[in-house]
């Protein structure tokens, strides 16, 4: 099934995948210049995805992350400013500094919060579906997490409880093939995480995850039988991460011919040439649109390299909500 | 004000504010209709409420508590039940890296009002996974809130500002004090936070002590009282925030501090409390801190192993006359 997608809708979707990966190979700048405290994990290569599913949906719905979570802050609209910021340790950040790249979140748009723990935003995804239901709503939460992630007991655990209590929650698995460095094929005998969705008596389908049509198509799918109370769906995206796991890896764990491969299926060249063969999208207009976002990722970078640094003292605050905190604590 | 259980007093808590917030709901295994929660203590509210309300989840306590969090961050106010203390060793992630930290790592952005309710406790004979006191794991949690009441009264109270609050609260239960009566207001009251109450006024030692031991340091207290010796009794309600102030001015009066705890004695909630007097009472003291807790074992089976463990009156008593004397 291919669902039709406004000329306006793809543009911004081609917009969104360019500005993540320019970001991101700012951020790797940075770091190379000291500029970016502790580590980083890049959603470059993995775009399609975020964009994908994140396309249908609404400012009021809902996305759980990981730690590898630019991407999906910038797919579900989060200001490039304060996201940098946030990266670079800033008291402008989205978190003042106190989260950095692994937990940047931004509530008012429904960005719950990048979670560092391998599985352990999947039943916070869970809780948000119930409080929909609970609330009587008809808002949708995406959950985004890696192949690695389908190991741990919080991905059973909370698929279970989605499905038993027909929650709407979309699953998103992240399939990039590398657990760190631990290849999918040595610690799992399947090939599809999306199989493990038959063990919770929900959907489960395989994407092509570097094809953000293909995504966007299962998304909506997905997100619509949701919205209408049906229930959960697993979707496995198929992706590849363009760097290492983290900021020292220079993942000598992948095959050169493999790299190649995945290089060739590189999801924003493949949506470039679609939206060239739609007639939606000329070259004069990619290298505008590239000026437009490098000059978004710039103005940000700018902001966060100009904002301070908390005051060390701020390390103090937000630890209890204040009404609450006893004159002798 | 009339007589009722620590039981009935926890569901009279529940009920209150669940018929006073629509935001409020339980889950948790076999709190339903069928058992109404192992110690019976949410026994009738899925009738009342419904079941979407008061949720039977299956055995699975992290995603148990991941879902309060999810809830609790999307303006809901979840009542998790962890069927035993111990079982919170399954859900420690949520607890203390997700729940604990969703307003700190984010900048203050939100907040997660939930409320983990669980019993802790030996007494009753069912070994090392369901007997344990495990309060210093959670007091050693920055973003929590540990309640531990003694009494109906607090219990009802401080269950009612945990569901009120802002902040994610593991309210511990003790399984022996279930039954235990006391008196309850008929109108509606809270509890605050961070304030210790003194059970029994005396000015010769001052015992601190929680959940349990509260009723073991008044027997104690009883029986020294006959014996010349005049002790107060300081109960911290929570552990944290904990009253620190209070136990100071215990101290600065009676110049002589037995800290009981069910816990073990390394590391734990006696430890700290040590640690509040000799850091801020130093001087007042007449005496060496003397504690009594758990000996540093998982908690045994057979009854004669179990009672040795577990502090009681005479290893209070005798805490207190090695003061005096």
């Amino acid at each position: 099934m291919v669902i039709m997608v406004e000329n306006a809708k793809l543009l911004e979707m081609y917009r969104q995948m360019l500005t993540i990966r320019f970001f991101e190979e700012k951020v790797f700048e940075l770091y190379g210049q000291n500029l970016v405290p502790g580590t980083i994990h890049l959603y470059a290569g993995e775009e399609a995805v975020a964009v994908g599913v994140c396309a249908n949906l609404r400012r009021d719905d809902y996305i759980t992350s990981t730690h590898r979570g630019h991407g999906h802050c910038i797919a579900k609209g989060a200001r490039l400013d304060k996201t940098m910021a946030e990266i670079l340790g800033r008291k402008t950040g989205y978190c003042k500094g106190k989260g950095g790249s692994m937990h940047i979140a931004d509530f008012s748009i429904g960005m719950f919060g990048a979670t560092a723990v391998v599985g352990a935003g999947i039943p916070i995804a869970v809780g948000a579906g119930l409080s929909i239901k609970l609330r009587g709503t008809d808002q949708v939460v995406a959950c985004f997490f890696g192949e690695g992630a389908s190991n741990q007991g919080t991905f059973h655990e909370g698929i279970n409880l989605a499905a038993v209590w027909g929650l709407p929650v979309v699953f998103v698995c992240e399939n990039n093939l590398y657990a760190m460095g631990t290849r999918q094929s040595r610690v799992m005998i399947i090939e599809n995480i999306a199989d493990r969705a038959v063990a919770y008596g929900i959907p489960g389908v395989v994407v092509d995850g570097n094809d953000v049509l293909a995504v966007h198509d299962a998304a909506r799918v997905a997100v619509d039988r949701a919205r209408r109370g049906e229930g959960p769906t697993l979707i496995e995206c198929k992706t590849y991460r363009l760097k290492g796991h983290s900021r020292f890896d220079p993942a000598a764990y992948r095959p050169k011919e493999e790299v190649e491969s995945w290089l060739k299926k590189d999801a924003i060249g493949r949506f470039q040439m679609k939206l060239f063969e739609l007639g939606v999208l000329s070259e004069v207009e990619v290298q505008k649109m590239v000026q437009d976002v490098k000059n978004a990722v710039d103005e940000a970078t700018k902001f966060a390299l100009e904002s301070s640094f908390p005051e060390p003292q701020e390390a103090l605050e937000d630890v209890y909500a204040a009404e609450e905190i006893s004159t002798s604590k | 004000m009339r007589e009722a259980t620590i039981r009935d007093a926890l569901r009279e808590a529940l009920r209150e504010e669940m018929r006073r917030d629509n935001t409020v709901f339980l889950l948790g295994e076999d709190i339903g209709r069928y058992w109404g929660g192992a110690f019976g203590v949410t026994k009738g509210l899925a009738e009342e409420f419904g079941d979407e309300r008061v949720r039977d989840t299956p055995i699975s306590e992290n995603a148990v508590i991941g879902v309060g969090v999810g809830a609790a961050i999307t303006g809901m106010r979840p009542v998790a039940e962890i069927m035993f203390g111990d079982l919170t060793a399954l859900a420690i992630d949520q607890i203390c890296n997700q729940a604990a930290k969703v307003r700190y790592m984010f900048g203050g952005q939100a907040s997660a009002p939930l409320v983990i309710r669980t019993p802790f406790g030996a007494g009753v004979n069912i070994a090392s996974h369901h007997s344990q006191s495990l309060e210093a794991w959670f007091m050693h949690t920055p973003g929590l809130h540990v309640a531990v009441p003694s009494t109906p009264y607090d219990a009802k109270g401080l269950l009612k500002t945990a569901i009120r609050g802002s902040n994610p609260v593991l309210f511990v239960e003790h399984k022996l004090l279930y039954p235990v009566k006391g008196l309850v207001p008929d109108e509606d009251y809270t509890v605050p936070f961070g304030v210790a109450d003194v059970k029994r006024e005396g000015k010769d030692v001052t015992i601190v002590a929680t959940l349990y031991m509260v009723h073991k340091a008044l027997a104690a207290a009883e029986q020294l009282s006959k014996e010349g010796v005049s002790a107060e009794v300081v109960d911290p309600r929570t552990l944290s925030p904990l009253d620190r102030k209070a136990i100071v001015k215990s101290v600065r009066k009676t110049g002589r501090i037995v800290i009981v705890s069910e816990d073990c004695k390394t590391a734990g909630v006696s430890a700290e409390i040590a640690s509040v007097v000799a850091e801020e009472a130093l001087d007042y003291l007449d005496a060496p801190i003397k504690r009594v807790a758990e000996p540093d074992t998982p908690i045994p089976f057979s009854p004669p192993l179990e009672k040795f463990v577990i502090p009681d009156e005479k290893s209070i008593i005798k805490a207190v006359k090695e003061l005096i004397h």
